[in-house]
């Protein structure tokens, strides 16, 4: 076996083993906290496929998950670890409904224009740590993790004390801005799914060329693999990496919209993180940061979230379960060293014989 | 001048009540960084840790301790507390997974295996309340002094004395003995302190370890004081506030404890500051960012350069280069 056909190989192989190992432990938990594993995931299963509410409920959950795992992914092909999805997600949502709320033109402006709203609301986001880590080499992970909760922070304080409508969130955005689509509604038993969807699938497009159709793009994954090489190879690194950062940033803010134009139609103040975020770091890890892998993550883990009711109404399993097996995705994919080591002595044993 | 020192009594203790739990688990984050393991878990194991802390307390209430429960509770969250930072320790040690990917994954897990086994236990999402709280008390003699006394002895949980006592022991354990100056040499120079024959992973399992048990004390302290029950919403956020703690203090035991009370101020302010004469005009949202802000500032070398240690997040392999 050639060694480019066994990479390609493992890369499919290790986040297969990966969920495979956090099912099992998800079973274990199950069998030893008194309830029955088989029926459980036969509950989460129907939980995502049962009714067609519920698949449109999972596409409308997958929807932000696939924008903060792009986001994840393109920082991560610089070779930078965007921690800080959450916070440029939450800015972008807020900025995307602010000018729903206050603008009324026609859709057809409108509506781009708070997308691009949130889109620039997460680049900016973004830009900080990125330029940073450019001109001060400083870590961009923890200052991603502060700006996350100065965004929270700074979100809920603008909506306590500018746009509060009733209780604890703003008015309803325009209709000329939102997303809402009542054929896709109608289609999926009046599920919250939206037009999102659509441009969540455009994003993944949009990613794929940008990193691998667009000089730009071979800039920036060439920083990723090696930093000093494209320096000498006459690259602008400071200015890549600040430009890796500012575009991811955008993936969440963008994702941040589709939350607030599309499902909600309205931001609140957070009582903690959406955590939509941090579940993009699962996503991209799991779609090894690729566009194709991020979409099918995304489905995986929207259906795990989605299921999870249903758990919780069909086998009396608590729904907390899900964010147990997702962290354990998370473990066993980074712990993916291990698991190329295992398959590869299997692998070298066969072939002796 | 009477009114500034009855803002003062408020805010002092209230400040150092909101720091302790910060600076426990900071100087866990000391241990595991010091030996090269980033741990941006420390939020999780707080998690857990709060979780220990009253799910001990709980048990051994209903054993007949009586007011020694909540700290046997604290002990109880220690124990678990180091034994889940194993995960963090396996995963980025032995199976060299990203340290910072791991560390998030810890804090997920935290989170969905506490509110899942109190589900399972209490049949909703938090714990009961415990009836053996630790409060707040007057320390003897001490507080009797005038204007002094009422600051720092006063209205005050004795663990925030025992947390002080304890951030003067990290510090002689990691700059005065042997222990310490292997574990920091395994943090800058993992190499050269394998040539020298530190066992390296060893030193990394037990500053991770050692990060798991303080934070675990930490996220106990807050639990079985301020909070006194515990569900999803405990610990939000002050993990990566011992973190910001841990850093602003540049890596040192002092430096984080002075970072953590100033954080604690920053806290407290905020829930205050509204009914303080000369403050109540400054937005509460500048006291809750305080700290963010201060933490990116002296990461940028705005507020004296903090310098991690020179191993930080790298995996060690025995004979690379």
């Amino acid at each position: 076996m050639s060694d480019m056909i066994r990479g390609r190989l493992m890369n499919i192989l290790i986040p297969l083993i990966a969920i495979f190992l956090a099912f099992l432990a998800g079973a274990v938990i199950m069998l030893f906290s008194g309830n029955d594993p088989i029926q459980g995931y036969a509950a989460l299963i129907s939980g995502v496929v049962g009714e067609p509410y519920d698949f449109g409920e999972t596409l409308m959950r997958m929807t932000p998950l696939i924008f903060s795992g792009l986001a994840v992914a393109f920082a991560f092909r610089t070779g930078l670890l965007n921690i800080g999805v959450e916070g440029q997600l939450i800015v972008g949502w807020f900025t995307s409904v602010f000018v729903g709320l206050i603008i009324d033109v026609p859709m057809i402006i409108h509506l781009p224009l708070a997308i691009a709203a949130g889109a620039l609301a997460g680049a900016l986001w973004g830009f900080v740590p990125g330029i940073l880590k450019a001109k001060f080499e400083v870590h961009e992970v923890i200052v991603t993790i502060m700006m996350n909760y100065i965004a929270m922070h700074v979100v809920n304080s603008i909506i306590r004390g500018q746009l509060l409508e009733s209780g604890q969130r703003t008015g309803f955005i325009n209709p000329s801005a939102s997303l809402e689509s009542q054929f896709l509604s109608e289609l999926t038993q009046f599920s919250r799914l939206h037009w999102g969807f659509f441009i969540a699938i455009g994003a993944c497009i949009v990613m794929w060329f940008i990193l691998w159709k667009t000089k730009r793009g071979f800039e920036l994954r060439s920083v990723g693999y090696n930093k000093n090489a494209s320096l000498y190879a006459g690259m602008n690194v400071k200015g890549n990496i600040v430009a890796s950062m500012s575009i991811s940033g955008a993936f969440a803010g963008v994702g941040g919209a589709m939350v607030g134009l599309g499902t909600y139609q309205y931001a609140n103040i957070l009582p903690s993180f959406t955590n939509i975020g941090f579940d993009g770091i699962a996503v991209a890890l799991l779609g090894a940061s690729t566009s194709l892998g991020i979409f099918l993550a995304a489905f995986l883990f929207g259906g795990l979230q989605q299921g999870a009711n249903m758990m919780q109404a069909g086998a009396g399993v608590a729904p907390e379960l899900v964010e147990i097996i997702i962290a354990l995705i998370i473990f066993f994919v980074a712990s993916g060293y291990i698991i190329r080591w295992a398959l590869g002595r299997m692998f070298s044993k066969k072939e002796e014989k | 001048m009477d009114v500034v020192l009855q803002i003062l009594y408020i805010i002092v203790p209230a400040g150092l009540i909101a720091a302790t739990p910060l600076m426990l688990t900071a100087m866990g984050g000391l241990f595991s960084e010091r030996s090269g393991v980033v741990n941006i878990g420390l939020e999780g194991l707080m998690v857990m840790g709060a979780f220990g802390g009253i799910v001990g307390t709980l048990m051994f209430e209903s054993f007949g301790f009586g007011a020694l429960s909540p700290w046997m509770g604290i002990l109880f969250a220690v124990l678990i507390s180091a034994i889940f930072a194993l995960f963090h320790a396996v995963a980025s040690i032995s199976f060299r997974a990203d340290q910072i990917v791991s560390g998030v994954a810890l804090n997920f897990l935290a989170l969905g295996l506490t509110v899942f086994i109190v589900r399972e236990i209490f049949d909703r999402g938090q714990t009961d309340t415990i009836n053996t709280r630790i409060f707040r008390t007057n320390v003897p003699l001490l507080s009797d002094i005038p204007v002094i006394g009422d600051l720092f002895f006063s209205r005050i949980y004795v663990t925030s004395y025992i947390a002080l006592f304890i951030i003067a022991v990290v510090w002689y354990v990691v700059f005065k003995t042997p222990f310490g100056l292997r574990l920091r040499a395994v943090g800058e120079h993992p190499m050269a302190a394998d040539t020298m024959g530190i066992k390296v992973q060893r030193m990394r399992y037990i500053g991770v370890m050692l990060s798991g048990a303080f934070a675990g004390a930490g996220g106990s302290v807050y639990a079985v004081t301020i909070a006194g029950n515990f569900a999803s919403g405990t610990i939000v956020g002050q993990g990566f506030m011992a973190l910001a703690a841990l850093i602003f203090g540049k890596w040192t035991p002092f430096g984080a404890m002075g970072a953590a009370i100033f954080f604690g101020f920053a806290m407290a302010l905020s829930t205050s500051a509204q009914q303080l004469p000369g403050l109540q005009n400054i937005p509460q949202v500048f006291f809750l960012i305080l700290p963010y802000v201060l933490t990116i500032l002296a990461l940028a070398g705005f507020v004296g350069k903090a310098e991690p240690p020179k191993a930080l997040n790298q995996p060690y392999t025995k004979g690379s280069r």
